[in-house]
């Protein structure tokens, strides 16, 4: 379970782009949606240990993570599958995957995890995570480490980003599965319709602040009905 | 162990540049601190001491394929200064491997030096692969290990030639210098991995001179310079007919280091299509931090991030 108090980020600038959040997350899958620049992604990001806050906690199943950095939080069950994934210059697919894993895959089993995102394992498993690679394909690669980890919380930022239509046919499969997988949450920042409408509960951000919080049935509507509707849309 | 008397040391440091015992019959050359140390040869390989300076001729006889010849060069002792002249001719129609290599262990005062100098013939349709590995070890206050090893490369028509050279550690001043002249449809491709720190300087220049009509070559080279250590890169590719030339050059540069890149290429015939590319930079923070969400520490990421990129 995920505890956030009081949280609040103000960038060295001034700019406020949290302001006191309190949030529970219990279920097994969530997802957070809102306008573009309402905070979600530093919310992520400081629950992942990359961006510190200015103010408030975060608990995960009752350890204060808050002092902890990136790899503790790493250590402590917390994934992160980053918006824009990174490119490496001699790093494999089968390299990452095994950090992922936290010991040597055998190529089974790195297969298995690449199988899940929809991908020939036998074409990637050797090739570098670099410029030849696709946006898709770096994004399912992304996503088939956070399989791999299989960690008390996972956060997708945005895994619908930059992937064509094919891929993101594949990719609500994938969370479909990993749905069904899972023993710890799943949390999901995203604007697609498809990907909220199979969330437990969704935490609707806006202007650095929870605007609701509910299930789809209560927070799908609002969604359809407010002015959000129009900036979610655009970005599909 | 074929005879040869070898003590555990030196087996020691020739498995620094890849060398093992077995690998030290059939044809192949030791050299050990400035002096031959054993040697042999093949049906297909014939070794021999040149006789008017130091160092070995390889022949290879036409059509020899598959076989792997080893020629490691180690010095144990400090204040040698040693220069080799080894010169190979490939025949014809051949698919062989070199694996050269040299390793220093400095533990006195004086600088320990070698400098290799490799002449490769290389004749019609033979396909070469070498690697050349550069280790150097020495206890601090100890000499200096300098190397400056120079390969000149001569393709005739159809041949191929893959070199890979590595240098990880433990020499502190280095000039490499390769030089590559190419026939009709040759193929020179060149792999150069390099890594210093403290206070060491890395040089190496390529020269390629692309004569022959479809001949073509790629250079790659990917260093990372630490600490305070300096390196320079120069690279110059003449295509001097309908050729096709690649050279990048490829850092990562960290701590208080500095690297040049000086590429140039120089077209002399309209059909000639060449393109450097050059990148130096440290290591991007998204790296460190996507390795660091996957539970390794900021060091390790790093050493993984460094591994990666020179392996």
């Amino acid at each position: 379970m995920l505890q956030i108090k009081n949280l609040s980020y103000v960038t060295p600038e001034g700019k406020t782009i949290l302001d006191d959040i309190n949030l529970t997350v219990d279920k097994k899958f969530v997802a957070i949606t809102g306008p573009n620049g309402s905070g979600k992604s530093t919310l992520a990001k400081i629950i992942a240990g990359i961006i510190v806050p200015t103010e408030g906690s975060i608990l995960l199943d009752g350890t204060d993570i808050t002092g902890m950095t990136i790899t503790e939080r790493a250590r402590n069950g917390v994934s992160f599958a980053f918006q824009q994934p990174v490119r490496f210059k001699g790093i494999t697919v089968s390299d990452i995957i095994s950090i992922a894993a936290g010991r040597e895959l055998t190529l089974d089993e790195a297969c298995a995890y690449l199988s899940e995102v929809g991908l020939c394992a036998r074409d990637y498993i050797d090739r570098e995570i670099n410029e030849s690679l696709s946006g898709g394909e770096l994004k399912r690669i992304e996503i088939a480490t956070a399989f791999a980890r299989s960690t008390k919380l996972t956060i997708f930022d945005e895994p619908e980003a930059g992937i064509d239509l094919w891929s993101f046919q594949s990719l609500i499969k994938v969370f479909e599965r990993m749905y069904e997988k899972t023993n710890g949450s799943i949390m999901i920042i995203s604007h697609q319709e498809r990907i909220l409408s199979f969330a437990e509960q969704i935490i609707l951000l806006s202007a650095g602040r929870i605007a609701a919080v509910g299930s789809k049935d209560e927070i799908m509507p609002m969604l359809m009905s407010s002015e959000l509707k129009y900036e979610c849309a655009r970005r599909v | 162990m074929n005879g040869l008397n070898i003590s555990s040391d030196k087996l020691d440091m020739l498995s620094k540049i890849s060398v093992m015992a077995e690998n030290l019959s059939g044809a192949f050359s030791l050299r050990v601190d400035g002096s031959p140390y054993a040697k042999g040869s093949s049906a297909n390989v014939t070794i021999t001491a040149k006789k008017d300076l130091p160092g070995i001729d390889i022949r290879v006889k036409d059509g020899t394929v598959g076989e792997k010849i080893h020629i490691p060069v180690i010095l144990t002792q400090s204040g040698i200064k040693d220069l080799v002249y080894n010169d190979f001719y490939i025949g014809e129609n051949c698919d062989v491997e070199i694996v050269a290599g040299c390793g220093i262990h400095n533990h006195g005062h004086e600088d320990s030096a070698h400098d290799g100098i490799h002449s490769f013939h290389i004749g019609k349709n033979s396909k070469v692969f070498y690697s050349e590995k550069h280790y150097g070890e020495s206890a601090p206050e100890s000499g200096k290990n300098i190397m400056k090893p120079t390969t000149i490369v001569e393709i005739a028509e159809g041949g191929y030639m893959e070199m890979d050279t590595v240098q990880i550690q433990g020499v502190d001043n280095t000039i490499r210098t390769t030089k590559g002249k190419l026939g009709d449809k040759a193929v020179l491709k060149i792999t150069e991995r390099i890594m210093t720190d403290g206070e060491q300087y890395a040089e190496t220049r390529f020269e390629v001179d692309l004569d022959g009509e479809d001949s073509g070559t790629h250079v790659i080279s990917r260093s990372v310079a630490r600490e305070q250590s300096k390196q320079l890169y120069v690279s110059n590719v003449n295509g001097n007919n309908k050729c096709s030339g690649h050279t990048e050059c490829d850092a990562i540069i960290m701590d208080s280091a500095s690297v040049s890149a000086v590429p140039k290429i120089s077209a002399n015939s309209t059909d000639a299509s060449l393109i450097h590319e050059a990148a130096i930079g440290k290591i991007a923070g998204e790296q460190l931090v996507k390795l660091m969400t996957l539970g390794l520490t900021e060091k390790e990421a790093e050493d993984r991030i460094i591994n990666g990129f020179i392996q």
